[in-house]
């Protein structure tokens, strides 16, 4: 005899209940929880800013964040200014740095679209840095970052994250041994010319002695990230560069 | 007492009948994150988690489940276990969340879950296959860890991100004499000839496992 179970119609019974259940269970959840996760990743984009900038809690190796319950005061005090570069206009914006990076990158696929953007101004020790947040592609997903640099395009401070890049390996863009190496970097070449910084595997400079020559270290056995994350360095700062030119003149 | 006569289903796992060494499920992810132990560890904690509680919901489910869509049944179990826990961290341990969310999607296709499911949440009550579930979790760990070590020490000369055997750049401990982290041991392909020893020894030390 035929088991309950094997029928066709409880089959397909089964499967639209099982479906409407999950599906109002997650959806629910999703909606309840977006407020709070909404403003965890408000706080951290502002943590990895001030990172960036050189504002954090680190101690000899790890990554130490100031915590959530006081970044929002510092990143005030620290941040002065937000601006949004849109073709030649700059303006001020003190929302600037909730702009979504992968929506602007989407739109400026649109060559008539003039991309927001966003670039905030620290200062550190009596010191101008501008930060410019950066969104590529690593090997599985999404990878972004935020890097401080002064007004010659070298390179003052570099945080780096990731959606989903293999634990132990391309992961590990987001440590203090690659961020770090980033520091002190130039972006331009000796002519002034723009050049990025590449992530190199044949870069024979492992402590990062030679600061003009546009590499750092690669991670062993992530390629495909550290291009990624090359790539993203040229093209997301390469946008800026104008700005960049504009302020020396002055 | 149920706990005692049915701990072989724990114990099991962790030698003649492990996951990995014997049944041979979840190589995919055993390649992947176990070129740092930390990561071993992490992958580890997540999957006996997801183990226990998912052959326990399965199990549950079992007189329910239509049989020509149990896989997808028991697929969408895992999704949504895995995706529920990630929200929940999101919103109330946003800093461990950000941890564990490169494993989701690694615990979502380990074939050592659905693997478990199929061959003993589907035909067992929930408390046999509770135990099931975190002893084939814990074997799998057992591995992962023995893999993530070696890799680790012989691949980047550290342990948990401390360097145990000095450092290579400043030429302080085994490296003055001349020694140089194996860079080969970071890649997948030194991962599955790690496994390939411990079956060997595994194997050889219990000639009963040989099959033809």
């Amino acid at each position: 005899m035929e088991k309950r179970t094997d029928k066709n119609s409880y089959t397909i019974l089964f499967a639209i209940i099982m479906v409407l259940v999950v599906g109002a269970i997650l959806a629910y959840l999703a909606t309840a929880l977006k407020p709070k996760i909404d403003v965890n990743k408000q706080l951290e984009k502002q943590q990895n800013i001030l990172y960036a900038l050189g504002v954090n809690e680190n101690d000899d190796k790890s990554v130490a964040f100031i915590g959530t319950d006081k970044v929002a005061e510092v990143f005030n005090k620290y941040i002065v200014k937000q601006l949004v570069i849109q073709g030649n206009d700059v303006r001020v914006d003190d929302k600037a740095y909730l702009i979504d990076i992968k929506k602007e990158q989407a739109s400026a696929k649109d060559p008539s679209y003039k991309r927001q953007l966003p670039l905030f101004l620290g200062v550190k020790d009596n010191k101008v840095s501008y930060i410019i947040p950066i969104r590529g592609k690593g090997l599985w997903d999404a990878i972004w970052g935020y890097v401080a640099l002064d007004q010659d395009m070298v390179v003052q401070g570099a945080f780096f994250d990731h959606a989903a890049e293999t634990p132990g390996l391309g992961a590990n863009i987001n440590q203090r041994f690659f961020m770090d190496d980033f520091i002190g970097e130039n972006l331009l070449d000796t002519s002034e010319k723009f050049t990025g910084i590449t992530v190199s595997k044949s870069n024979a400079d492992p402590v990062n002695v030679d600061k003009y020559d546009n590499e750092v270290d690669a991670i062993a056995g992530s390629t495909i990230t550290g291009d990624g994350v090359s790539a993203m360095i040229y093209s997301e700062l390469k946008v800026y560069s104008s700005y960049f030119l504009n302020l020396k003149k002055k | 007492m149920a706990f005692f006569k049915d701990s072989n289903l724990i114990t099991d796992p962790l030698g003649d009948d492990n996951p990995i060494t014997i049944q041979v499920l979840g190589i995919c992810s055993a390649l992947a994150i176990t070129a740092e132990l930390e990561a071993s560890i992490v992958m580890s904690v997540a999957v006996l988690f997801v183990m226990g509680v998912g052959n326990v919901v399965v199990s549950l489910m079992r007189n329910m489940i239509p049989s020509k869509i149990r896989i997808i049944v028991q697929l969408i179990v895992v999704a949504t276990l895995v995706i529920i826990v990630d929200l929940v961290l999101k919103a109330f341990a946003y800093e461990l969340s950000k941890t564990l969310s490169v494993f989701v999607g690694l615990i979502i296709t380990n074939c050592i879950i659905m693997g478990r499911f199929e061959a003993f949440a589907l035909a067992n009550g929930p408390w046999r296959s509770f135990l099931d579930g975190i002893g084939n979790a814990f074997g799998y760990a057992l591995i992962l860890i023995i893999v993530g070590f070696f890799r680790e020490l012989l691949g980047s000369g550290t342990l948990l991100g401390i360097e145990v055997l000095g450092n290579p750049i400043d030429k302080t401990g085994v490296y003055a004499y001349g020694y140089e982290n194996n860079g080969f041991m970071l890649l997948a392909p030194m991962a599955l000839i790690t496994v390939g020893i411990i079956i060997w020894i595994q194997r050889s030390r219990n000639p009963a496992l040989v099959e033809d």
